[in-house]
């Protein structure tokens, strides 16, 4: 067990000297996340007043397209110069690859989410930060949910020609509850009347989600990489 | 499980890719202390075979089997099996596995840390002396020639002391003062008992250098020869005698 923490570590490490000094993936994807967000400021905010209900929406929509973007870039890294393959030969547990990589997933879509809540709260006027915890708790869970499938199927595709093309292809349907339960969840939060025994409802379906995927991650991870 | 790779023999092995078969039937057996190349033509299978040896792929029939005694890799093989084997086993690909943004030094402290090892900087600045790139150790390797990638992505691979060497396509891009170095590294490996399988085109450059060489043409072994000379002229006159 050590040593697969070990490896998690040392991969994790690894891919953050490397981001530090390319800026590559943090820059693309915080710029695509808050273009998301203005457009749709642009295209639905109309004389200072937003449409009632977009705010959540338009979150999740920004995490999910940046976190596709995310995801496509960090194999596309590992798979340039067959990095992947060299880190798969090593004597390691492979599940500790996909661990590391997760968990860089989530730091880098959290970061994204820290700039997207208060711009979606300021351009939209929702309030959003009304109830911090049980808002935290629906984006952590989502963005776990999100990142656990997305890593696997980006892992999966990585020395794939068309990967662009399939990633999204495979990873909306299979994270569709995910995009629902966090937009559902996060609308109950901004309704006035909005009752919190729902909001608890959303996050224990995220948390599930987040629970089968992961468990299914880590089990498949191994064969799916040798194939 | 320690493994002691005494031998390495590739039983009937087949691979196919859906209805496409990219290995069929290879037989041959690799003996400690010896370089085995892998020859034939573009697409012939050798990737494959060397992905197979490497336990990055499962083969659809046949068998690997490392060490007289040894660890039998197949087509129900788990991870499990693959670990034990693959602290045994270096494989250098054609596209190198190194990170431009690192350092020579961070690349090589990275996978010594993941291959397990200890004190990860002692066995960097060894590599990297082996490597003969101590002076440029703390240089991202983007700003590399491809000989000095070539030279520390060989040192990663080598970098746990494996039983089984693979290399696929190891002279690309080389001038001829990193062919000689990177030859004398595999001469002193046999010395050491490495079991080396090279698969490449450049059959002027291994002239001498095999021990045995194993011809594959469409995933079909044609032709093995032991200790061959005049490989370039051995190599036409099979491919021309296999096509009629």
């Amino acid at each position: 067990m050590r040593s697969f923490f070990r490896v998690v570590w040392l991969v994790l490490r690894k891919d953050m000297t490397v981001e530090v000094r390319s800026f590559e993936i943090v820059s693309t994807t915080l710029f695509f996340a808050v273009s998301v967000v203005l457009f749709f400021a642009f295209a639905l905010v109309k004389e200072g007043q937003p449409p009632g209900d977009a705010a959540a929406g338009i979150l999740w929509i920004a995490i999910a397209f940046a976190g596709t973007l995310a995801l496509g870039r960090t194999f596309e890294r590992e798979g340039k110069s067959e990095t992947l393959r060299a880190l798969l030969l090593a004597p390691c547990d492979r599940p500790a690859i996909y661990v590391a990589k997760l968990l860089g997933m989530i730091g880098l879509l959290m970061a994204a989410e820290l700039i997207l809540v208060p711009l979606v709260a300021l351009f939209f006027q929702a309030q959003l930060l009304d109830h911090p915890l049980w808002l935290g708790a629906l984006l952590l869970s989502g963005t776990l949910g999100y990142a656990a499938v997305g890593t696997l199927f980006a892992a999966m595709l990585a020395r794939a020609r068309s990967r662009d093309v399939l990633l999204p292809i495979l990873l909306y349907p299979i994270t569709i509850p995910v995009i629902i339960a966090g937009v559902r969840g996060t609308a109950t939060l901004l309704d006035p009347a909005g009752e919190m025994v729902m909001v608890r409802f959303w996050t224990m379906l995220l948390i599930a989600f987040d629970a089968v995927f992961v468990v299914l991650a880590l089990w498949t991870f191994e064969t799916l990489m040798t194939d | 499980m320690t493994q002691n790779f005494d031998q390495v023999t590739v039983s009937d092995v087949s691979r196919h890719f859906g209805r496409r078969r990219a290995l069929s039937n290879l037989s041959f057996r690799c003996e400690p202390g010896s370089i085995l190349g892998l020859l034939g033509p573009n697409g012939a299978g050798k990737s494959t075979l060397l992905a197979i040896l490497a336990t990055l792929l499962r083969p659809t029939s046949g068998t690997v089997q490392y060490g007289l005694l040894g660890t039998v890799y197949d087509t129900k093989s788990t991870g499990v099996h693959g670990l034990e084997l693959r602290a045994h086993i270096g494989f250098l690909t054609h596209d190198l596995g190194l990170y431009t943004e690192l350092t020579a030094r961070e690349n090589l402290e990275f996978f010594a840390g993941i291959y397990g090892m200890g004190n990860v900087a002692a066995v960097a600045e060894r590599a990297l002396s082996h490597a003969d790139l101590l002076k440029r150790a703390d240089d991202p390797v983007a700003s590399f020639s491809r000989g000095m990638r070539q030279r520390i992505a060989l040192e990663r691979v080598l970098i746990h002391g494996p039983q089984l060497l693979l290399l696929d396509e190891p002279f690309t891009g080389l001038d001829d003062q990193s062919v000689a170095t990177l030859i004398t590294r595999l001469l002193d490996l046999r010395t050491k008992g490495t079991i080396t399988v090279l698969a490449t085109h450049d059959l002027e450059m291994v002239e001498g250098l095999f021990d045995q060489a194993v011809l594959i043409r469409d995933g079909r072994m044609i032709e093995t020869m032991i200790r061959p000379k005049s490989l370039r002229s051995l190599y036409q006159s099979t491919i021309k005698r296999e096509s009629k």
